[in-house]
């Protein structure tokens, strides 16, 4: 049988998508990097000390947990929840983060950068980088900035400098872009750290060997509860890291469904979303090929959606692979199937969860109904909702002035 | 022989480097900006780049990111840069033309079609940002395969090592990153233009044209010592930038041109 996790080949390339498509001042970095994560994975002192800095500083492993009144509310599939909300810094972020400042350290890289959309990536890597005493600067766009004051404020505690990015609509892609441009000039000092399974190789396959502790403990933790393999795995995807770290280990599992969700926005037809796979083209942006939003002219289209960290026009190019053969379900969630979701986890688990979480947990609701009762469903709650108390009261209060308005 | 060693042939003899600008299309609008391009050999550009505008410049600093951004909202789109090359060629059968930019528009294009119709236009080179030689089969090999030059970036950062790669396959020029950075941004020493020259030649017979940074006649006249080629764009744009009106950028584009032009020109006297 052929393996879907032996990807990518030596050239980055999951299929036709991945590679190393970034200005040739950056391509020796790159190639470093590389050579270095190499050499790192097969140094049993490496191993030894990010298993160290998972277990005491980030707080793994994380629980799953048994979702009992999730699970009797839908009354179908028994659904579990990875809680990577538990984690240090409040996602699942900070796995990758861990693992690529421990890098970072083994290179004598002295400067940290990184890109940030809900500010959860930025927050995690200002806190490694504090942890390794390392100067950090994060950009951040300026719509995010503004709907996630208190991440940047986080960050700002940590010592880290955060660089507002007005270009574009001042989200992930443009402070991505803001970020190469950093890079493409401080390139003796500085490590990009990428937070997401995108970018030029190897970022793609290092963050998500970084993120699959969360598939690898899932797969040990329902053994112990269930005795079997899950039926059925659901994770929320932006640029599709805390999916990819889930799903990565069971790929060769064919008994397992695999389904990413995508966020709609006002829902596709509309134009305005983030859905690369649904309602993008394959295209070629921050280093790799895969699918995008761009028009005729394969200028990129800006993303939308309630959630920051979703909110990019691409996707990682391992999950355009996975869709391009079939092996992942890719659907897509609404705005406001999100934040039902959001509201019905807060009510009926007592828990908070991320705007980007939510819309995995909008897909489950959907699912869950109409499957059998021993249908073990295991769900992603990569990150936690505190950041996003304002989104969502502005939304209410938005919500309750329509209904005013039509009264 | 390619217009764009017939140019440099004929620059040699006469021994003088070539001031190569740079300036995106469609900015500030069409008709504006085919009147710069029109505009340029008179004023003593010896090589055009013509930038092909994208929404995310990546290794562009803030002129040519602005100037995308004016570009884009005239609507300009790789079909229409096309049309200017057509409409350029038509009085202008000599001075090399090269378009340069981001792969995703060309891609997104179809990259046959985009050879056939960039061949049949009069684009002599290309130069992609994004991709590297270990990129050669999305576009330069077929580019070179129809006859259009594929100019490759070196950087501060490519080695000895690496260096035979990158050549590997670069045909017109080679075109120097005096700096690690974005365009636009700080200039290099004169000591390192100088060791990084010598450097390539030893590497390469083509031609090696230095850009980022050069912003006056007289900055463009000291590297016109060193080099086969001065490369100019962010300064030219910024023209277009703090312009009123179309007529006063492409007064202004035309007018700096001449000036490094005049700057080119006396370097070696």
């Amino acid at each position: 049988m052929t393996s879907f996790r032996s990807g990518p080949d030596a050239t980055g390339l999951f299929g036709s998508f991945g590679g190393q498509y970034v200005a040739e001042t950056l391509m020796p970095l790159i190639h470093d990097l590389a050579d270095e994560y190499e050499k790192a994975k097969q140094d049993p002192e490496f191993a030894k000390e990010l298993a160290y800095f998972q277990r005491d500083y980030v707080g793994r492993p994380s629980p799953l947990y048994f979702a009992e009144r999730l699970t009797e509310h839908c009354g179908g599939a028994k659904i579990y929840l990875k809680r990577e909300e538990l984690n240090h810094t409040g996602a699942h972020k900070i796995n990758n983060c861990i693992g690529q400042i421990l890098l970072a350290r083994r290179m004598g890289k002295k400067r940290i950068i990184a890109e940030t959309g809900a500010g959860m990536h930025g927050v995690a890597t200002a806190t490694v980088a504090a942890r390794f005493g390392l100067d950090c600067v994060i950009y951040m766009g300026t719509t995010d900035i503004d709907r996630q004051q208190a991440n940047v404020f986080r960050m700002k505690l940590l010592g880290a400098t955060v660089i507002p990015v007005t270009a574009g609509t001042g989200t992930l892609k443009d402070a991505m872009n803001e970020a190469l441009r950093d890079w493409v000039t401080n390139v003796d000092s500085t490590f990009y750290l990428i937070g997401t399974v995108a970018g030029p190789h190897p970022y793609p396959a290092m963050v998500r060997d970084f993120q699959a502790v969360i598939g690898k403990e899932t797969r040990d933790q329902l053994q112990d509860q269930e005795g079997r393999l899950p039926d059925s795995l659901v994770a929320c995807i932006g640029g599709g890291s805390n999916a990819m770290g889930l799903f990565h280990p069971f790929l060769d599992d064919n008994s397992v469904e695999i389904i990413g969700v995508e966020a709609a926005g006002y829902g596709i037809e509309t134009g305005k979303h983030a859905a690369s796979l649904n309602g993008g083209v394959p295209g070629v942006l921050h280093g790799n090929r895969t699918f995008l939003l761009q028009d005729d002219d394969g200028q990129i289209i800006d993303a939308h959606s309630i959630s920051a960290g979703l909110d990019y026009p691409g996707i990682g190019p391992e999950h355009a692979w996975l869709h391009d053969i079939g092996r992942v379900q890719y659907t897509s969630v609404t705005d406001d199937e999100a934040l039902e979701a959001f509201h019905s986890c807060c009510r009926l688990e007592g828990i908070i969860p991320a705007l980007e979480s939510a819309h995995a947990l909008a897909e489950v609701f959907k699912r869950a109904p109409s499957l059998p009762k021993d249908h073990l469903m295991v769900v992603n709650l990569s990150g936690r909702g505190d950041k996003d108390m304002q989104t969502v009261m502005h939304h209410m209060a938005e919500t309750v002035n329509q209904q005013e308005k039509t009264a | 022989m390619s217009r764009l060693q017939t140019r440099f042939a004929e620059l040699k003899q006469q021994n003088r480097a070539a001031l190569v600008t740079f300036v995106t299309a469609g900015d500030p609008g069409y008709d504006a900006s085919l009147a710069i391009l029109k505009g340029l050999p008179k004023a003593g550009a010896d090589v055009i780049e013509l930038g092909m505008p994208f929404t995310d410049p990546m290794a562009d600093g803030p002129a040519i990111q602005l100037a995308n951004i004016r570009a884009l909202a005239a609507k300009q789109d790789l079909r229409k840069t096309l049309q200017m090359v057509r409409e350029f060629r038509k009085d202008d059968q000599s001075t090399p033309l090269v378009l340069m930019g981001y792969f995703n528009p060309i891609h997104k294009f179809g990259v046959d079609n985009f050879i056939a119709e960039a061949k049949e236009a009069g684009v002599d080179g290309l130069i992609v940002v994004d991709l590297p030689p270990e990129h050669n089969v999305d576009l330069c090999d077929p580019a070179q395969a129809a006859g259009i030059d594929f100019i490759r970036l070196t950087t501060p950062t490519t080695d000895d090592k690496r260096l035979p790669k990158v050549l590997n396959g670069s045909s017109g020029f080679v075109y120097y990153v005096s700096v690690a950075g974005v365009t636009g941004a700080g200039s290099a020493t004169l000591e390192h233009v100088e060791a990084a020259v010598a450097r390539l030649r030893r590497h390469t017979d083509l031609p090696i044209s230095i850009g980022f940074g050069i912003r006056t006649p007289e900055h463009a006249a000291t590297i016109a010592r060193l080099a086969d080629g001065v490369v100019v764009g962010s300064a030219l744009i910024d023209q277009i930038e703090k312009a009123d009106n179309s007529e006063d950028a492409v007064n202004g584009v035309l007018q700096l041109c001449s000036e490094l032009a005049e700057g080119v020109r006396s370097a070696r006297r």
